[in-house]
């Protein structure tokens, strides 16, 4: 008998994903069509994963020139690399302990980025202070989300701890959670209202856990994922003030800040919070999280995010910090990834125009989407049927709506919008053509 | 506020502060203070307490980081500087990438590319004993690989609470992953004199001792040794391997210093290798997870974060909880998983990045033989210390009997004597050891240093270790030929080994 035969039960806990099962599908696909077996289409087109750079968008290239000068610092010999991409590698290089991307750096990420990042911070939410002792680097958000939820979630309590997770959520987040121990409690977003959250159904959620489980936080996506939303700052004050009265810590996703199209702009929760005076602004307890894999960044698989806390107890933070120090370091070039975020070139610098001309290729590509109205965010969350239908027939793979939590007799499909104007094209006529043949074959 | 610390999550709560992450901080205030006013301090801090080779000053290998800067920006496939095989596993690594970015998310446990990579080496290490790539899974570090299974074989409370057979000393990593993951630290003794070697007695000591107050179910083994350095032999292993099979306990083995065996008549042997090699009846049963990782001698690449384990007769149904497992952090950064390639396949003969390569590589073993052997020589030139011969690794790990008077302050500080010498050689030389943490005989102490450091590095730091604890023993003469005595040596604090200084 396996020694590991009785595996930890909250482990058990944590559900496999539908996404699995299309996933094996379509590497079966794309090894037939690289035997050259006949298909209706020529390509998978792989929209499942926010990750701009598998849909075809192109890395930013100040971006790659300074990470390749950091990781192998000869390139700076010579004028081969623009002088703004030489210093800020230089000044980087500083930064790291023996001059190295490969060694350790402090548990919350190199000091000099810390700070920019709280730099960045503070301007983003119009001078709202940010303490660089409250911000940890981390190996992606979602890895700091997962360490937070862990100081949070109490395994061993008569009554589980429960999560306010929207409906559709983020599948990631809900498996974090289970594989704590902890018990996703699910709110509804309202599709009729462009995917609005409405705090009457916050009170409803957290009345469902009487009994069953004994909340402790709301999470919550801004913009977001997967139905793209951006919640205005008169739903943002009802969150916080609803966290603040029911006493639930409050974990902002923010990590697709970068991504707004349309009319609608992005506040931080910090900024509305801090808005809102004392004594909410001093007590409502807040993790927020950004990364460097969204935006026209898109910069996913160097893994590099960050939390920010704000009024966390010393003491709690000190017990968060211990975990962090668990996994050593972050990995350095995933910090620089944010250092390039926050601190883009700037006007007058000979990268800055590059760089611009490319963010813009991205956001313009989106001009003129819509399916509920996509406000932000790196996703479009239509109705439609049978994914595994779609990368079958029309080469489309999609995360399927089961995945994230859908309402009970509803179907939807999840796919990425971050993407070269073709590839978008393409995706859109396989999307339409496949839904108007199924409609006429099963109507 | 709504998490006051009685929130906290217990196990957190739990979570042992590590006094590693004490002295770093204390280092890098030390650091900070030094460098205001934007000067280069005359006398920076040396960090030997952790396994961080770059950070000390040695050069990363070159054919490593050529090729991930080509990876990063392809647009340098056009430049001359770069060799042919360079540019060429560039562009082989960059078709197995989803868009031909390291920007795009990879599997959750890894680049299937980089797994059969992982597998091909340790074929060809353990003499063709196969190795499938589905058995491998990637993470960002060896350690979060070591979470998952620890994780999934915690359980229970009280009487039935999982408990891990651990070393004595053990990687000061250890136990905080233990403590986070609910999970009982069983402690076996290493045989000091016998230098840091497994004793199968006390092994089993361990395991009968335990039982009634835990559930133990593994062995945690480092070989070779963190901190300890010790390289165990084919019998010590089969030993181990026998007591797992009659406790039917698993065996989980950090192997990550595989690369640097330097003793004579010394030679790693995987204990994958060792258990195929005792036949059926154990290579079919035995269940067996190993480690490796970028952190390891030759590469160095602590900050690429990327490392993995080798499932052996694991259940598949399991190994694919590690990957749900793993998903939760999305996966190891794309950098790190291409360096685990390059890694494990460097350049062949004929290739032209080969002999650069070999000798970066051999430059790398010959400082750390030759520096582990003459900081063996100096400490165990210092009164009181006394040092075991590494095999293998890149710590040395000295053991040092300090006056009752140092002891006496450490308590009234609520500090281990070890944490506050190393605090006090820290404050005073800039130097920063690991405090060993180990409980042996009464009144000796144990420290970590990295050997794996440039050679006048070591020098300094030998010579700064040498005048701080001449001082503290109240010698100021010069004691043995390796040692000179630093002209008007004087401690900050006035320390004395006969007057206690005020704190």
């Amino acid at each position: 008998m396996s020694v590991l035969q009785e595996i930890s039960s909250n482990v058990k806990n944590m559900k496999t994903l539908e996404y699995s099962l299309l996933a094996r599908w379509t590497k079966q696909i794309k090894e037939d069509l690289r035997q050259g077996v006949k298909k209706p289409f020529k390509e998978v087109i792989d929209v499942s994963w926010g990750d701009p750079h598998r849909g075809g968008v192109k890395p930013l290239t100040f971006v790659r020139q300074v990470l390749a000068a950091c990781l192998y610092p000869q390139l700076m010999n010579g004028e081969k690399l623009p002088v703004d991409v030489r210093q800020r590698a230089q000044k980087l290089l500083d930064g790291c302990a023996g001059w190295s991307v490969g060694s350790y750096s402090a548990t919350g990420g190199l000091p000099e980025i810390v700070q920019r990042v709280s730099e960045f911070i503070s301007r983003r939410d119009g001078g709202v202070p940010s303490n660089p002792e409250n911000i940890f680097l981390c190996c992606g958000s979602q890895w700091a989300l997962t360490r937070i939820l862990n100081v949070l979630v109490n395994a061993e309590a008569p009554y589980p701890t429960g999560v306010l997770t929207p409906a559709p959520c983020y599948s990631t987040t809900t498996l974090s959670i289970e594989g704590l121990g902890g018990v996703v409690v699910p709110y509804y977003l309202s599709e009729e209202r462009g995917w609005e959250l409405q705090v009457e159904e916050l009170h409803r959620a957290l009345e469902s856990c009487k009994g069953a489980c004994h909340p402790i936080a709301l999470y919550v996506i801004n913009p977001g994922n997967p139905a793209g939303q951006v919640q205005s700052r008169k739903s943002m004050q009802e969150v916080i003030r609803f966290a603040s009265e029911k006493r639930l810590f409050l974990l902002a996703d923010e990590v697709y800040q970068g991504c707004i199209y349309g009319e609608k702009e992005f506040v931080s929760y910090k900024r509305v919070l801090s808005e809102m005076g004392p004594p909410l602004s001093d007590t409502v307890e807040l993790a927020s999280f950004h990364s460097a894999s969204k935006g026209f960044m898109g910069e996913c698989g160097l893994r590099g995010g960050y939390v920010e806390l704000v009024n966390l107890d010393p003491a709690v933070k000190k017990h968060i910090y211990t975990l962090f120090c668990a996994d050593s370091s972050p990995p350095v070039l995933g910090q620089i990834a944010l250092d390039l975020m926050t601190n883009p070139p700037q006007p007058g610098d000979p990268s800055y125009l590059l760089y611009y001309q490319k963010a813009c290729e991205v956001i313009n590509s989106l001009q003129g989407f819509s399916c509920q109205a996509v406000e932000g965010g790196a996703f479009a969350f239509p109705r439609i049927h049978l994914p595994a239908k779609l990368v079958s027939l029309s080469g489309v793979l999609a995360s399927p709506g089961s995945d994230y939590g859908q309402e009970e007799g509803t179907f939807h499909i999840r796919f990425c919008i971050l993407l070269p104007h073709d590839v978008l094209g393409e995706l859109l006529r396989r999307l339409s053509d496949f839904h108007t043949q199924f409609m006429k074959d099963f109507s | 506020m709504t998490t006051s610390l009685d929130y906290v999550n217990p196990r957190v709560r739990a979570i042992r502060v590590s006094t590693q992450s004490f002295l770093q901080n204390l280092a890098h205030q030390i650091t900070q203070d030094m460098t205001q006013g934007g000067q280069k301090p005359l006398k920076g801090v040396i960090d030997l307490s952790s396994g961080d080779p770059h950070r000390a000053g040695m050069k990363p290998v070159s054919f490593v980081r050529q090729v991930l800067a080509v990876c990063l920006y392809p647009h340098l496939l056009q430049d001359k500087i770069f060799p042919l095989d360079v540019k060429l596993r560039a562009q082989r690594l960059l078709q197995i990438c989803e868009g031909q970015s390291l920007g795009s998310y990879t599997a959750s446990s890894g680049l299937h590319h980089i797994r059969q990579t992982i597998a091909d080496f340790i074929t060809k290490r353990d003499a063709g004993i196969s190795a499938n790539p589905r058995n491998v899974f990637i993470s960002a570090g060896a350690q979060r690989a070591l979470m998952v299974v620890v994780k999934l074989l915690s359980n229970g409370e009280g009487q039935t609470q999982t408990g891990i057979l651990a070393p004595q000393p053990c990687p000061h990593t250890l136990p905080p992953l233990l403590d986070e993951a609910g999970v009982l630290a069983v402690p076996y003794r290493l045989m000091e004199e016998r230098g840091w070697a497994l004793d199968l007695n006390q092994l089993r000591q361990a395991l009968d001792s335990s039982r009634g107050g835990c559930n133990p179910r593994a062995i945690y083994i480092s070989n070779p040794g963190n901190p300890t350095g010790h390289v165990q032999d084919r019998k010590s292993i089969q030993e181990v391997i026998q007591l797992a099979t009659a406790e039917k306990l698993l065996l989980l083995v950090d192997e990550v210093y595989q690369d640097s065996v330097y003793g004579q008549n010394t030679e790693f042997l995987s204990y994958k290798k060792v258990l195929f090699e005792m036949g059926q009846e154990f290579s079919e049963t035995v269940e067996l997870v190993s480690f490796h990782s970028l952190s390891c001698a030759s590469v160095a690449e602590c900050g690429l974060r990327a490392g993995y384990m080798e499932a052996v007769n694991i259940d598949p149904d399991v190994m694919k909880v590690f990957d749900t497992m793993l998903c939760t952090d999305i996966s190891a950064p794309t950098t790190g998983q291409l360096a685990l390639d390059l890694m494990l396949n460097p350049p062949g003969p004929g290739d032209p990045s080969y002999d650069t390569h070999t000798q970066e590589l051999l430059l790398t073993r010959t400082v750390l033989t030759r520096n582990a052997q003459r900081a063996l020589e100096v400490l165990n030139d210092l009164p009181g210390f006394s040092c075991q011969p590494a095999m293998g690794g890149i710590y040395l790990y000295p053991s040092v009997k300090l006056p009752a008077g140092i002891r006496e302050q450490a308590e009234m500080l609520g500090l281990g004597a070890d944490v506050f010498y190393c605090q006090k050689l820290l404050e005073e030389e800039r130097l920063l050891l690991g405090a060993g943490q180990y409980s042996g005989e009464v009144g000796s102490h144990h420290f970590r240093l990295c050997v794996l450091v440039p050679t006048n590095v070591l020098e300094d730091a030998l010579h700064r270790l040498s005048a701080f604890h001449l001082h503290l023993m109240g010698h100021h003469t010069v004691a043995g030929r390796n040692v000179k005595a630093k002209a008007g040596c004087s401690s900050q604090s006035g320390l004395t080994c006969v007057q206690p200084t005020t704190v």
